[in-house]
């Protein structure tokens, strides 16, 4: 597997929170070559399972968890052969004006988010952002037509082509948090060529751009030994303070605070230096905004760590990342999940069977 | 019908305070369910057991409904007798002036307001007080932490109807009425009644862990894009019951919403799709639960929200009764 | 009240609380029946009943307070820092901090009075612009003493201020008050299982309490806190959050959770029958651990309980002694009684 064109097939699949499906087909293909089992739950999280080699039962596992789901927009009124939408995740609503889309209506229909050209707005009216409810989508299509191909609820996806850039960088739609899902694909073709104890449970999860749903529900169902989310985060961007970022480049960040086991963060970045591995440590003094957050508080709790991919421009169509990074996040969390055992299962104090 | 609803949206129950409501179901609902409990948070769980018919895999429902609604509740009394307050829900400073309160015992305030600093100054709670007519605060019956609901009949204005609380004593009217008219079922039908959902959807969260549904719907209301200058929304009041696709709080699992769309197409129903901008319900609470749920909402169009005088019309409520006893009665397809 | 000395002078930050938990295990170790430590780090504790009850009672105190963590180190020497739980920009101008496991001293500084217009002696200066000084000039010389992500405290030393309310000062009175409390009722034994739970990540989201509740499957709970006591003058107010040295606060609605009221009923019964000052914590404000468990499972019927603290989630806080014991007697005698509640409905 390359982990280029695996992001770039993921990147320019539709797959907005709650309408995964587009997506996720193209996961399991990829999944499937490493896992031995593979099944999809109520709300539609992947679930692929490698086994490890310990003998004994029940084993031991770990959970990988990555995003499968884009923010997105859905269809709320059609009006005058236009169509009036609403958002699907955190938008920032100033990068929409002119932003080329796709309705997935009864086909798939391109389209524009419209904007009044300069010509006829007033001076004022140039210096506001657009509300929500100004802002219309542009199919081309006469008002009778509209209506026989679209409805409301109808999903819609933000239209972009991956980009190469130079020195292994690459932009594109959704690395959030699809780079997290090739990092995964990366990891287990890793693990296919090495020795683990323990199960490890490779979940695509769904719906965390609306709430971190698709992860609160999978681990409930898995409860494994311990959770690792793997997410991105703010990669260095002019005019953005130093404190707020880490460098696109510089590896995977590595997070410590309240959401993280220190015991986790300490192994990974053992693991890091053990193997010459660049990372950088991510300060995290609250909620980390991840499906780590989630899957810490699941029943009686686990212990969960978070490693993040550098990210510029986060949700927006232009997300710009090293590939280098996501590799080398990828190649961690193997020798990671390689180095865990009996040993220390009882370090971190989880139960014997 | 409209008995039913009266009775219900006129009954007491602010947040934490449900009592009267619960009782008002248990009675009309009793008869028609083979089991009845009442859970630690004070939800009312009422079960139709399923009989089994042949090609028809029999599944767990649950139907939801909220019997709570906004209120206040008393934070500080002065020495004259006036009593302060905090909004239990989300109540709309705008809709306290002028209103009256009535207290569990049938204690009536009217609310009251200082004189603002500035005339077009936004109206704020905290220059707002009860005033419940008490001589001095010697004679004052009311304690902190007492809450008040707002008071205000039903009106019957032929095709629609106007009171305050069909957020959601219309849902559990529903509930009820589909339990009355519902006769046979291949599914376990659980019909829960839950506390608090508008101080976040507290009852939904605790009574979903406790049933373990394979399916759930959520029966409430959802506002109109037509009334002047109204927010863009294509739902419109009289137009069916409206199924819901997405709120601000939840996705509606895309098989539980085809599966009552082409219902409602099968049956002949009107129907309308949601999109709510602001807002959401008790399924938001119940999708999450345990390792998942599929689930969906049947949403009653409703002008002013959160007013003491929603209104809704009556063939949406029938409508909408009339959908859920079609889903019931057949396979659950998502 | 030695104990609540060692207590509040621990460095516990949320996520950081094993010298907080050492404390208190070993105030505790001889006096309970059984205890563990879970995933997230809560230390729970179970003091079995002694009659032929079945009945669970959780009693929740979390251990964390809030604080800061280290962001960034700057080219000169100088720390970027976040807050870790919820903290006012405006209390941290001109404060002292201790950084790390070495409890490396430093100080936020603030720009000095001379050098600044008056127009910006009026602005909040945000946390973003803040920086801690630890004496170093350089990021190298500044990288041996701390390292990023290190957890800071303010240093404020435990003081006895005395008078007719016996007024304590010191720092995370929220919720080492509530520790001290239930470090007390652990000396009694009760008619009912008593589960301590001593929670962590109280301040970033009730994460301790969350998962405690789900492993104990309580049948009732309380929460102890040091709660908001908003008693300073001001214009148009008659009933303050609490008032210091007016006893302990019961909750019946805050923004977390409504009072089970048949919990609220018995506390209210049983101080009146004890001669037990008490009053009523101003209704919607502030959250607490019930909010987490009482909505656990299928729900538990929870009551929050609090020691009147001033000034909490800012470096000093302020409490009376004689509140604090009062709620120890309150709970004390809650416990008495509350086999026999009737928790049918």
């Amino acid at each position: 597997m390359q982990i280029k064109e695996f992001l770039k097939k993921l990147s320019e699949a539709s797959g907005v929170s709650g309408y995964e499906a587009g997506v996720r087909e193209l996961v399991r293909e990829e999944f499937s070559q490493y896992a031995d089992q593979i099944r999809i739950d109520t709300m539609g999280n992947l679930i692929a399972l490698k086994r490890g080699e310990a003998t004994q039962a029940p084993r031991r596992s770990i959970m990988l968890a990555g995003h499968m789901d884009e923010i997105g927009l859905l269809v709320t009124k059609l009006e005058k052969g236009f169509v009036r939408f609403s958002t699907v995740g955190g938008f920032d609503l100033r990068v929409l004006p002119g932003q080329e889309v796709i309705v997935h209506g009864r086909r798939d229909l391109p389209g524009i988010i419209a904007t009044r050209p300069p010509h006829v707005l007033s001076p004022e009216e140039r210096e506001q952002t657009m509300p929500l409810d100004k802002l219309f989508i542009d199919v081309g299509l006469p008002e009778e037509e509209l209506a026989q191909l679209v409805r409301v609820g109808d999903v819609i996806t933000l239209q972009r082509q991956f980009t190469e850039l130079a020195g292994n960088l690459v932009a594109g739609k959704a690395f959030d948090d699809r780079a997290a899902v090739a990092c995964i694909a990366y990891c287990l073709q890793h693990l296919a060529t090495m020795k683990h104890s323990w199960d490890v449970y490779a979940v695509a999860t769904v719906q965390e751009e609306v709430g971190l749903k698709g992860a609160l529900t999978s681990t409930f169902g898995l409860m494994p030994d311990i959770g690792v989310a793997i997410d991105v985060c703010h990669g260095n961007m002019l005019g953005v303070p130093e404190v707020d970022t880490v460098n696109v480049g510089g590896g995977p960040a590595i997070a410590f605070g309240p959401n993280i086991h220190p015991l986790l963060y300490a192994r990974l970045v053992e693991t890091a230096k053990a193997f010459e591995i660049s990372y950088q440590p991510d300060p995290t003094p609250g909620p980390s905004g991840t499906d780590a957050w989630a899957m810490q508080v699941t029943r009686e709790g686990l212990p969960t760590a978070l490693v993040s991919i550098p990210l510029r421009y986060m949700h927006t169509t232009v997300e710009t990342l090293s590939l280098k990074d996501v590799e080398r996040a990828g190649r961690l969390l193997a020798l990671f999940i390689a180095s865990l055992d009996e040993a220390f299962a009882q370090a971190l104090g989880l139960k014997s069977e | 019908m409209k008995e039913l609803i009266k009775e219900l949206t006129e009954a007491y129950g602010p947040s934490g305070n449900e009592d009267a409501v619960r009782e008002t179901i248990k009675r009309h609902i009793a008869g028609h369910v083979s089991e009845m409990r009442v859970d630690a948070l004070g939800n009312l769980i009422a079960l139709k057991k399923g009989q089994p018919q042949s090609g028809i895999e029999p599944r767990k429902i649950m139907l939801a409904a909220h019997m709570d609604e906004i209120g206040v509740i008393v934070s500080q009394i002065d020495e004259k007798g006036f009593l302060r307050f905090a909004p239990v829900g989300g109540v709309n400073p705008l809709t306290l002036l002028g209103s009256r309160v009535i207290f569990a015992d049938g204690m009536i305030g009217v609310i009251g307001r200082e004189r603002p600093e500035k005339p077009d100054e936004f109206p704020k709670i905290e220059k707002m007080f009860i005033d419940v007519g008490a001589p001095d605060k010697e004679h004052l019956t009311r304690k902190v932490g007492d809450m008040a609901a707002f008071l205000r009949p039903l009106a019957d204005l032929g095709q629609r109807l106007t009171a305050k609380a069909f957020d959601d004593r219309i849902g559990c009217a529903i509930l009820v009425q589909t339990a009355q008219e519902l006769e046979t079922t291949p599914h376990d039908v659980y019909f829960v009644f839950t506390v608090q959902e508008e101080v976040g959807l507290r009852g939904a969260l605790t009574s979903a862990f406790g049933v373990e549904p394979d399916v759930a719907i959520a029966v409430d209301i959802t506002t109109t894009g037509d009334t002047p200058e109204a927010y863009p929304m294509a739902v419109s009041l009289g137009a069916g019951p409206a199924i819901k696709v997405k709120d601000r709080g939840m996705l509606a699992h895309p098989g539980v919403k085809n599966w009552m769309a082409e219902t409602a197409e099968r049956l002949g129903l009107p129907y309308q799709f949601e999109v709510l901008e602001a807002g959401t319900t008790d399924a938001m609470a119940i999708q999450t639960s345990r390792a998942g749920v599929a689930a969906g909402v049947l949403s009653i169009p409703t002008r002013y929200a959160h007013t003491p005088s929603e209104m809704v019309d009556y063939n949406d409520v029938q409508n909408a009764v009339k959908l859920l006893v079609g889903l019931l009665s057949g396979p659950v397809k998502i | 009240m030695l104990l609540l000395k060692e207590l509040s002078e621990a460095c516990g930050v949320s996520g950081n609380e094993g010298t907080v938990r050492q404390v208190i295990l070993d105030a505790i170790r001889d006096r309970v029946d059984e205890y563990r430590t879970d995933a997230l780090g809560n230390l729970i504790a179970l003091k079995k009943g002694n009659g032929k009850t079945t009945r669970k009672v959780m009693i929740a105190a979390h251990m964390d307070e809030v604080g800061l963590m280290i962001m960034h180190i700057e080219k000169e020497g100088s720390l970027r820092f976040h807050p870790v739980g919820g903290i006012d920009d405006r209390v941290l101008l001109a404060k002292k901090v201790l950084i790390g496991e070495n409890k490396v001293p430093g100080v936020i500084g603030a720009k000095p009075v001379h050098l600044l217009e008056p127009k910006a002696r009026e602005q909040v200066v945000k946390f973003k612009e803040m920086s801690i000084d630890i004496g170093v000039s350089s990021k190298e010389e500044a990288e041996r003493l701390v390292k990023v992500g290190d957890y800071a405290v303010f240093d404020v030393p435990f003081v006895e201020l005395g008078g007719a309310l016996r007024t304590v000062k010191g720092k995370a009175f929220d919720d080492r008050a509530g520790c001290a409390v239930l470090i007390e009722l652990l000396q009694d034994r009760y008619p009912v299982d008593l589960y301590a739970a001593f929670t962590v990540q109280e301040e970033v989201g009730l994460r301790g309490a969350r998962v405690a509740a789900y492993s104990i499957a309580p049948h009732l709970a309380f929460a102890l806190e040091g709660t908001i006591c908003d008693d300073l003058p001001k214009k148009g107010d008659t009933s303050p959050t609490t008032v210091l040295g007016k006893g302990p606060a019961i909750t019946i609605m805050d923004r977390s959770v409504i009072a089970d009221r048949r919990l609220v009923e018995l506390l209210i019964d049983t101080a009146e029958k004890n001669g037990i000052p008490y009053q009523f914590k101003q209704p919607a404000l502030g959250g607490t651990d019930a909010g987490a468990i009482h909505l656990s499972r299928e729900g538990v019927p929870s009551a929050v309980v609090a020691v009147p603290s001033r000034y909490i989630h800012s470096p000093t806080s302020l409490l009376s002694l004689n509140d604090l014991e009062n709620t120890v007697q309150l709970m004390r005698q809650t416990l008495a009684r509350v086999n026999d509640l009737d928790l049918t409905r």
